[in-house]
């Protein structure tokens, strides 16, 4: 019997993508699918995701989150676990058509939530810390449920299938977004598991990711002393908790989070200027562990921004380009003129240097 | 002449035909193997002196030489062995305890040669390390938890004191004492020239190799030999020996034949006197004591260098390195049941503590368990053989690995495992001048040199296999690992899978 992800590591090829409207303009998810669908060949109908940010500005101080169910005891038991921890607001199935090529969907469903006063309090924990602890809890300890989304005003729609496939069975034709990223994956075997679709989240952290890292073990043996628990075994899990650790937990800049898990070489930094190189030096020191060798090129997105980062060789094609105040980031070129054919200032980036765009003051203002 | 009960180990063979009788082998065997007899114009043989250490043979100008196990066997006995035969007869003449010196050599598992590496095909590249950089410095100590900013938000960069190796392989303790000034002389020489170190081992510091320093681990043993403040303030890094590999649980004993002038000052004992580690500490008995003495060198030094606890692998390796961990050491060393030795008990070598890789395993596993793993850093040693070897220590989880007999290999060594005889045809385990003086600085820190870089280009390239460039992703890489013919039970303690999984 072949087994699920998370019981056996599976290495994958992909397609990812993604844009931000830097005025905080809203675009729809249809734009998105275009963009991936240009790309076919890099994905094989095994997997397929979305993240879109700023889609629920209704809910937009809610934590939203999207579950799988295999049955509706684990859904109960869900609830239940929900019920005592989150001030439930509103919860509903995520609305999806039929589509031939999608099949075998789990039960899906979405609830917006607050933290109870009362349990955050008690837990000493800081808000996100505690709603991240709550999802960790449910993916590892009730069988059959996946919440596979957990931020606020943003989330993610993913499936077995091509990701134009799983664009439609969404509907994301529905919904607007100032920055969308998508996946398209092509592992080398079939778990055929909704859960282990891309792209992998944690609060509003979504990464999507091309690529197959060597330092993987090394990597999830030293973020799990953390209280990470990565159950999937993929690449994109990993890299998430180490964003999160990094970024959130030690508060270092997306920047610093960069020269960490794509460090540049010793002979680099012995040529830099004392100060930086101090620094680097000391990161490489002390996170070590969290140094991400092999090849990858990803796209994380977070409330107010995208990051684009390629290991330090730059053994993954990855190309950025820009027009007004539109930023694209992609695998290939095509897929950014699939959706604007105009693009300017085409390049692709060095290996290692990460390339952040946020949402400008008025996209501030507009979305956050 | 009495009766010896057992016949000679070895037997010498000398080819006739090859010999031209120039006495070079006599001069060269400090055993005394080799005599001429002028009455038949002979070259002959005392064969129960010969320890088989291939000096005369890599001598012989005519290669004339063989030495060979002698064949004589007593009857065939699978439970009482010719050896177990032969080591009772030792005694039963002496009355004494069985001395040995290098490695336990019996037949226990090496699960080095059970546990495969990985390589990359297709789904990721594998890196040419000839054409692209890859990395091997390695930073050792304790790491923060926690990140603190300075005042204008940048990141505070201060830090425990580290050791920053440019390749991820060390010289382990060994004692002035126990190997000769030349011997030392070249370990410091090649630790320097290579960006790593050398460890004093429990004999102190000769005044010639405290322009070593920077480059130098001083070790605080049971006896204190030699352990006064210069010494602490010359080294880099200070290490506590709990204890060796070849012999947990014991102390050691030089004897006084070997405290020559120059040791006899090194050691800060009188000439001729039996230098004696005590098997404990006498102010460690309990894990709050070592704390104090870490505490106490950690003052003595302001602070400015790491400390070292060094201890055998043991039944409960991990519990003991989870309280070394929490006590303050910024490293701790760990070394294995094959280790090498100067002098240990036979029994004790050949039957005590456990081997190295999966102490490693269960000590790294444990302090990730428990959420302190930064707190210090692990180094592994205790037959660490080949560059293969290295690359599985680092992948089950050491920071950096210790090598002590691969650089006696480097130096001349044979494993003739007479070490405690004193009599080294090497001049390494010895302190005799003729001896001493076969041994040239220049030659054997050069070969030290060559022998690590010639790993460092191994570990490299089955780094780049991998599709590594840098250690440090390696490091506790265990996905990178599998093994052949484990049990369940030694796969979970090495945390890997097996071959074909
Ligand atoms: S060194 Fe060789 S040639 Fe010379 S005496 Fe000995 S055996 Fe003969
Ligand atoms: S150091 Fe000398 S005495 Fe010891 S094993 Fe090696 S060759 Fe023999």
């Amino acid at each position: 019997m072949l087994e699920k992800e998370g019981q056996v590591r599976i290495p994958s090829g992909c397609a990812i993508s993604g844009f931000i409207s830097r005025d905080g303009n809203m675009i729809s998810g249809e734009d998105a699918v275009k963009s991936i669908s240009y790309m076919h060949d890099r994905s094989n109908g095994l997997g397929g995701g979305f993240a879109g940010y700023g889609i629920y500005p209704e809910y937009k101080d809610l934590y939203a989150l999207h579950v799988f169910y295999d049955t509706n005891a684990s859904r109960e038991q869900t609830e239940r676990f929900l019920d005592r921890h989150f001030d439930v607001v509103n919860l509903s199935r995520i609305p999806t058509r039929k589509h031939p090529n999608i099949t075998n969907e789990p039960l899906i469903w979405r609830y917006f939530v607050t933290p109870l006063p009362t349990k955050m309090a008690s837990s000493q924990l800081p808000e996100k810390e505690f709603v991240a602890k709550c999802v960790i809890r449910i993916n590892n300890d009730i069988n059959g449920a996946y919440v596979f989304s957990s931020g606020k005003n943003m989330g993610v729609f993913k499936a077995v299938g091509f990701p134009e496939d799983v664009g439609e069975f969404y509907r994301l034709e529905e919904y607007e977004g100032y920055a969308w990223t998508v996946h398209g994956r092509y592992p080398t075997n079939t778990p055929g598991w909704w859960g282990g679709a891309h792209p992998f989240s944690l609060l509003d952290y979504t990464i999507v990711h091309n690529g197959e890292i060597s330092s993987y073990d090394a990597n999830r043996r030293f973020i799990e002393m953390f209280g990470y628990k990565c159950t999937l075994l993929t690449d994109t899990e990993v890299i998430t908790y180490i964003i999160d650790y990094l970024n959130r937990r030690q508060n270092l800049s997306l920047e610093d989070v960069a020269s960490i898990i794509a460090a540049p070489f010793w002979s680099e930094i012995d040529r830099m200027e004392p100060e930086k190189a101090e620094k680097l030096r000391y990161f490489r020191n002390v996170f070590s562990s969290l140094l991400i060798t092999g090849p990858f090129s990803i796209i994380l997105g977070y409330n107010g921004g995208l990051m684009a980062l390629n290991d330090r060789l730059k053994l993954r094609s990855m190309v950025v380009a820009e027009k007004g105040d539109m930023f694209y980031i992609s695998s290939e070129e095509c897929a950014i003129r699939a959706i604007c054919p105009d693009a300017e200032n085409i390049r692709s980036p060095r290996g290692g240097e990460p390339v952040i765009v946020t949402l400008s003051e008025e996209g501030k203002r507009k979305c956050l | 002449m009495s009766v010896n009960y057992f016949p000679a180990e070895f037997e010498v063979l000398r080819n006739t035909d090859k010999c031209i009788k120039c006495r070079a082998c006599e001069r060269q065997c400090a055993n005394e193997v080799h005599f001429y007899d002028a009455d038949f114009d002979k070259m002959l043989t005392h064969d129960d002196q010969c320890v088989d250490c291939q000096r005369c043979v890599t001598i012989c100008p005519t290669g004339a030489l063989k030495i060979h196990k002698n064949p004589n066997e007593f009857r065939q006995n699978y439970n009482y062995t010719q050896q177990i035969m032969t080591e009772n007869y030792r005694q039963a003449g002496t009355g004494a305890v069985l001395l040995s010196s290098m490695g336990n050599p019996l037949p226990y598992p090496v699960y080095w040669d059970k546990i495969l590496i990985n390589a990359s095909q297709v789904t990721n590249p594998s890196i040419d390390p000839l054409r692209e950089p890859m990395e091997t410095k390695v930073f050792l100590g304790k790491k923060p938890n926690k990140m603190s900013f300075n005042e204008d938000g940048s990141v505070n960069t201060k830090l425990d004191p580290h050791l920053e190796l440019s390749v991820p392989i060390m010289f382990s303790a060994m004692s002035y004492g126990s190997i000769s000034k030349n011997a030392h002389e070249s370990l410091a020489r090649a630790a320097t020239e290579l960006g790593t170190y050398y460890n004093t081992g429990e004999g102190g510091l000769h005044k010639d190799f405290y322009q070593y320093g920077p480059n130098t681990i001083v070790q605080v043993a049971s006896g204190r030999f030699g352990v006064f403040k210069d010494y602490l303030e010359t080294g880099a890094a200070i290490e506590i020996k709990m204890g060796q590999g070849a012999k947990p649980g014991i102390g050691g004993h030089l004897p006084g034949a070997k405290i020559r002038e120059d040791v006899s000052k090194t050691r800060m004992i009188p000439m001729g006197t039996d230098a004696i580690s005590p098997a404990p500490h006498h102010d460690i008995y309990s894990i709050e004591d070592l704390r104090q003495l870490i505490y106490s060198l950690k003052e003595a030094t302001e602070y400015k260098k790491p400390i070292i606890v060094k201890i055998a692998a043991v039944h409960n390796v991990a519990a003991i390195a989870s309280g070394i961990a929490r006590s303050g050491a910024d490293i701790i060393a760990i070394d294995g049941f094959r280790g090498g030795t100067g002098a240990a008990p036979t029994r004790i070598r050949d039957n005590v503590g456990i081997p190295i890789e999966l102490a490693l395993a269960s000590v790294d596993q444990r302090l990730r368990d428990e959420g302190i793993r930064n707190n210090v850093s692990v180094v592994v040693a205790g037959s660490i053989r080949s560059a293969s070897d290295a690359v599985k220590a680092i992948a089950l989880g050491a920071d950096a690995i210790y090598i002590a007999t691969p650089a006696l290999l480097a130096m001349g060594c044979h494993l003739c495992r007479s070490c405690h005889g004193g009599k080294c045809n090497w001049g390494i385990a010895t302190q005799r001048p003729d001896l001493v003086k076969r041994l040239n600085p220049d030659v054997a820190y050069k070969r030290l040199v060559n022998l690590v870089h010639a790993w460092d280009h191994e570990i490299k390239e089955m780094m780049g296999g991998m599709g590594i460039n840098s250690i440090e992703a390696l490091r506790g890489n265990r996905l990178m690992l599998r093994g052949i013919g484990l049990t369940d039970r030694e796969l979970k303690i090495l945390g890997i899978a097996h071959a074909g999984e």
